[in-house]
């Protein structure tokens, strides 16, 4: 059964991307434990919206952990827990106590300007894929699936490793803002796939060295985005990254 | 005279249409393909797969997506997996199966020749996304693995864990990031198309909204393709991500494009039920989960009873006293019958008191069986990150040990109830994927051609494939061969000027009403209405009351919707207004539509046309046809055209699921 909390939020308003930004604070009232964390937020900005303000924006779409697009820093973590991978959207009220003062905030990091309160621009990734996270085949051209074999485990392994929402929250969480674990779980995707070997080797450069050109920082082994990653990628994906990279380079 | 669609479904026997069309159709040379621009409007899998297939082939393409990244459309959040009759089982399936259960499926109300093709083309998508590097499951032998779907009695769906959707997304979204990189399509995030604009009788280009600066932007063409997606969310709570609107699609209507079965909506058995009025989206579990999941209430009232106040527990009840109704109703088919026929049963089930919890509106979906079976561990391999999902939501781990009965062992089942899911009506497409405008195409879930009056499992991303892949990239051409005359279209043309400055209107008209009431709070009163009368059992006199219902709420948008904030810059409610006002077009034509349909039929059930024994009554001789709806202005019926359905390689058969 659920049963009715009421606690204090702090969130951050920022009008966009020059702006200095601001918390501003709203008591919330017998929110029912069972609302997912977007929900209280629409409860939220329903209130604003009474008293005739804007409301606060943040990023969201299927609430159901699967697109990436909710990304807000909830009590000083990335999605706002850490012991199982979940994201924003899959938190629910029933994680918090009454009386709790709840602090949001958007993802901080060069890469992903904010713009508006916690909405921020993560379009650096795509530029990333657009730099080589693929395999090039044409509309049409493709053998019969079975053709190719892959054992069981590598296809699984590939699978874990391609569940990457591409959410942002291990650049959110990395005090160097590195984006290590986003880009080497989709090389080890496909390093793990016989598809696209033949350009595995540019691929790799060329990833790296588009995100280093759009300002994420240098992996320092932290570990703290695998710790936040709310489909837990595993920093072994950066290994295997470092691998195909070093494998690049003698090719050279 | 009554209006006729020309539907060009090119002539011969139905297995040999698609071919002799290719063979037939025209082609635009290699160098005019440069001179060539394509608006492609969305980037699920429909739009991703064919601005990439554009691209490649040497168009110039412009794709635009109102989320932060291509890769987060809808179709990410597909989980159960995508039908092909590749027959990698050996166990009798093949293209004409594929289309006949398609057809079947949809209740005789689909074009067989688009089916047929969809089932066709269904083995080269599996190519396709393979070559991508989609991580399909795969067997110990390094082949793919199948699983079977409701509606179906092969196993010809393919999946990736319960990530089917995302995975066929992340690979048309590769394919369309390396064109990006070759500057073959230019991609606009979080642009929103606003208006399609009609140059000389044919769609030249569109008026679209840069989200963040709130300014208004013109896109030219020589053609342009919706590919936005369906109109569920018109139910406000619904399975659909938040952002999925009709926008477009309805501004093709009002444009004049044709609006083909609205009232087909489809219901899906296996949602999470609603648990308050705070909610704001309904998910899915997986229809996978029917494989191994058993649906039942209790037998007795009495135990119905206590459950909703609580008493007891599912686990409480023992065997004798389960009431399998789904297996008891429907022998050869059991828990996986089609979602129409599953969803209604549910209903009937809760409409008379057997509901599982407080509010009624629920049944059991229980894993006891197949646990005791085959172990928890693998029911956690098979459905591991659904059982992790519903207890993020509930509380309640299913599959968690509950009681033993006379020595046998109940776990704690999930609790399901049917919630508005897909939409098989949409824009009215030619065999060409082409609208009643030229040079407008519709494709994906926003098309209304494959699915009939239901939609099986595992086919919506099968056809927004095949439609973006295999499809549209011959058919277009079709039209576009003689397009070069034009050159460039000019954005300077004044219907660009007078779309854009319509659009600018109607964003002060919503700022400027300064009511009292939010979007929101409306929006859910417009889904109260659409799920009541126009939801899952309809008749003709709920409809009439929806639709007076919904006409006096759209009056009350007009006059008291509240927007804050002005349309510089971002502004979200203005767009979410703008949003409802479209969903209003779009709920009342369902209704319409419904209201004009006296037949019961897959997804539209009439409650005034069942049999005996509560099954749909389909009316063949009277509604044998396609119900496409013209447009004639706000608060008017729209008129009504029938496109005639002519089956050659199937007879039609009363849909059968009992034996
Ligand atoms: C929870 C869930 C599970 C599902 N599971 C399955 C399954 O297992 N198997 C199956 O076959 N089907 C499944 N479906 C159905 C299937 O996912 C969808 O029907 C399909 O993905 C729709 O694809 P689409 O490309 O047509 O549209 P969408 O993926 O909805 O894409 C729409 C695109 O249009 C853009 N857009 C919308 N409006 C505008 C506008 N005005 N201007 C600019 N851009 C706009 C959006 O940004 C987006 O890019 C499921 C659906 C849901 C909701
Ligand atoms: S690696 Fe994890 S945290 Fe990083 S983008 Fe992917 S899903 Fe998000
Ligand atoms: S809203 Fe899609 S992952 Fe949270």
């Amino acid at each position: 059964m659920a049963k009715n909390i009421s606690f204090t939020i702090k969130f951050w308003r920022q009008n966009g991307p020059k702006d200095k930004g601001h918390f501003d604070t709203h008591e919330m009232h017998d929110i029912p434990d069972d609302t997912s964390f977007l929900e209280m937020l629409d409860i939220l900005n329903e209130e604003l919206i009474n008293e005739g303000k804007e409301p606060f924006v943040f990023d969201h779409d299927c609430r159901e952990g699967i697109c990436g697009m909710c990304s807000l820093y909830i009590n000083g973590t990335p999605h706002g827990r850490t012991e199982r991978g979940a994201t924003t959207c899959q938190l629910y009220m029933r994680r918090f106590n009454d009386g709790d003062v709840i602090t949001v905030e958007p993802w901080r990091s060069a890469a992903f300007p904010v713009i508006k309160d916690c909405m921020v621009d993560r379009y650096a990734f795509d530029k990333i894929i657009q730099a080589g996270g693929y395999t090039t085949i044409r509309t049409g051209q493709a053998q019969d699936a079975n053709a190719i074999l892959i054992p069981k485990e590598d296809a699984d392994e590939a699978m874990d490793c391609a569940t990457c929402i591409g959410c942002g929250a291990c650049v959110a969480a990395c005090k160097n803002g590195s984006a290590m674990l986003f880009v080497s779980s989709k090389v080890s995707q496909l390093a793990l796939l016989p598809q696209g070997r033949v350009e595995a080797a540019r691929r790799v450069k060329n990833m790296i060295a588009k995100m280093d050109e759009l300002g994420f920082g240098n992996c320092t082994n932290t570990r703290a985005c695998e710790a936040v990653c709310p489909k837990n990628e595993s920093i072994a994906n950066i290994a295997r990254l470092n691998r195909e990279m070093i494998k690049a380079k003698m090719a050279d | 005279m009554a209006k006729v669609l020309d539907s060009k479904i090119p002539a011969g026997p139905v297995p040999e249409k698609w071919k002799e069309y290719k063979a037939h159709q025209r082609l635009v040379n290699p160098k005019n393909k440069l001179k060539l621009d394509v608006i492609v409007v969305g980037t699920g899998l429909a739009g991703a797969s064919a601005a990439a297939s554009l691209g490649e082939m040497g168009f110039n393409v412009i794709n635009l997506c109102i989320q932060d990244s291509p890769r987060r459309a809808h179709s990410i959040a597909a989980q159960g997996g995508i039908n092909a009759a590749k027959c990698y089982q050996n166990d009798g399936d093949s293209v004409y199966r594929l289309f006949y259960d398609t057809v079947k499926g949809g209740d005789y109300r689909a074009r067989e020749a688009n089916v047929y093709r969809l089932a066709e083309v269904s083995n080269n998508i599996i190519d396709q996304c393979v070559a991508q590097g989609v991580p399909f499951a795969r067997e110990y032998g390094g082949m793919l693995a199948n699983r079977s779907f409701g509606g179906a009695q092969v196993s010809r769906t393919f999946y990736a864990k319960g990530q089917t959707g995302q995975q066929l997304l992340l690979g048309a979204y590769s394919s369309l990031s390396a064109q990006v990189q070759a500057k073959k399509v230019k991609l606009y995030t979080r642009y929103e198309m606003e208006d399609v604009v009609i140059v000389d009788g044919r769609a030249r280009g569109i008026i679209a909204k840069n989200l963040v600066t709130g300014k208004l932007e013109r896109f030219s063409a020589n053609a342009v393709v919706i590919a936005t997606g369906g109109y569920g969310n018109t139910y406000f709570l619904s399975t659909n991500a938040m952002g999925c609107n009709c926008t477009a699609a309805v501004q093709c209507y009002r444009k004049g494009a044709v609006f083909a079965n609205p009232s087909y909506v489809q219901i899906h058995p296996t949602c999470i039920p609603v648990h308050g009025d705070k909610q704001s989206k309904l998910t899915l579990m997986s229809e996978s989960l029917r494989n191994d999941g058993r649906i039942w209430v209790p037998k007795n009232i009495e135990d119905a009873k206590k459950l909703q106040k609580g008493e007891i527990q599912a686990w409480d009840i023992p065997e004798e006293n389960r009431d399998y109704y789904l297996e008891r109703r429907y022998p050869a088919f059991g828990n996986l019958v089609p979602r129409d026929v599953a969803s209604r049963a549910a209903k009937e089930r809760c409409d008379k008191g057997f509901g599982v919890n407080n509010t009624g509106l629920a049944v059991f979906l229980d894993f006891s069986e197949s646990i005791n079976r085959l172990g928890l561990d693998a029911m956690k391999q098979r459905y591991g990150n659904l059982f992790d999902m519903y207890e993020e939501i509930t509380d309640v781990y299913p599959g968690d040990f509950g009681k033993e009965i006379n020595g046998v062992k109940y776990y704690k089942p999930m609790m399901i109830f049917p919630a508005v899911h897909y939409t098989m009506g949409g824009i009215w497409v030619d065999y060409e994927l082409q609208t009643t405008i030229p040079g407008l195409f519709a494709i994906g879930e926003c098309n209304f051609s494959d699915h009939g009056a239901n939609r099986l499992g595992a086919s919506a991303l099968m056809q927004g494939l095949a439609d973006g892949y295999f499809v549209l990239p011959y058919t277009i051409q079709n039209y576009l061969a003689d397009q070069t005359i034009w050159g460039k279209v000019s954005t300077d043309l004044p219907e660009f000027a007078e779309a854009e400055k319509k659009v600018d209107a109607e964003m002060d008209r919503l700022l400027n009403i300064k009511g009292k009431r939010s979007v929101d709070s409306i929006h859910k009163e417009l889904g109260h209405i659409m799920w009541e009368y126009v939801g899952m059992g309809r008749t003709a006199e709920g409809l009439k009351t929806g639709l007076k219902k919904m006409h006096e709420l759209e009056q009350e948008f007009d006059k008291n919707l509240f927007v804050p904030g002005t349309k510089e810059g971002l502004n979200i409610e203005l767009d979410k207004a703008i949003h409802l006002r479209d969903f209003f077009t779009m709920g009342q034509l369902v209704a319409f539509d419904a209201l004009s349909r006296n037949e019961s039929c897959g997804g539209h059930f009439r409650e005034e046309y069942q049999t005996e024994e509560g099954e749909a009554k389909r009316d063949d001789e009277n509604y044998f046809y396609v119900g496409c709806w013209e447009y004639k202005g706000k608060g008017n019926e729209p008129e009504l055209i029938k496109e005639p359905l002519e089956y050659e390689a199937i007879k039609v058969q009363t849909r059968n699921y009992k034996n």
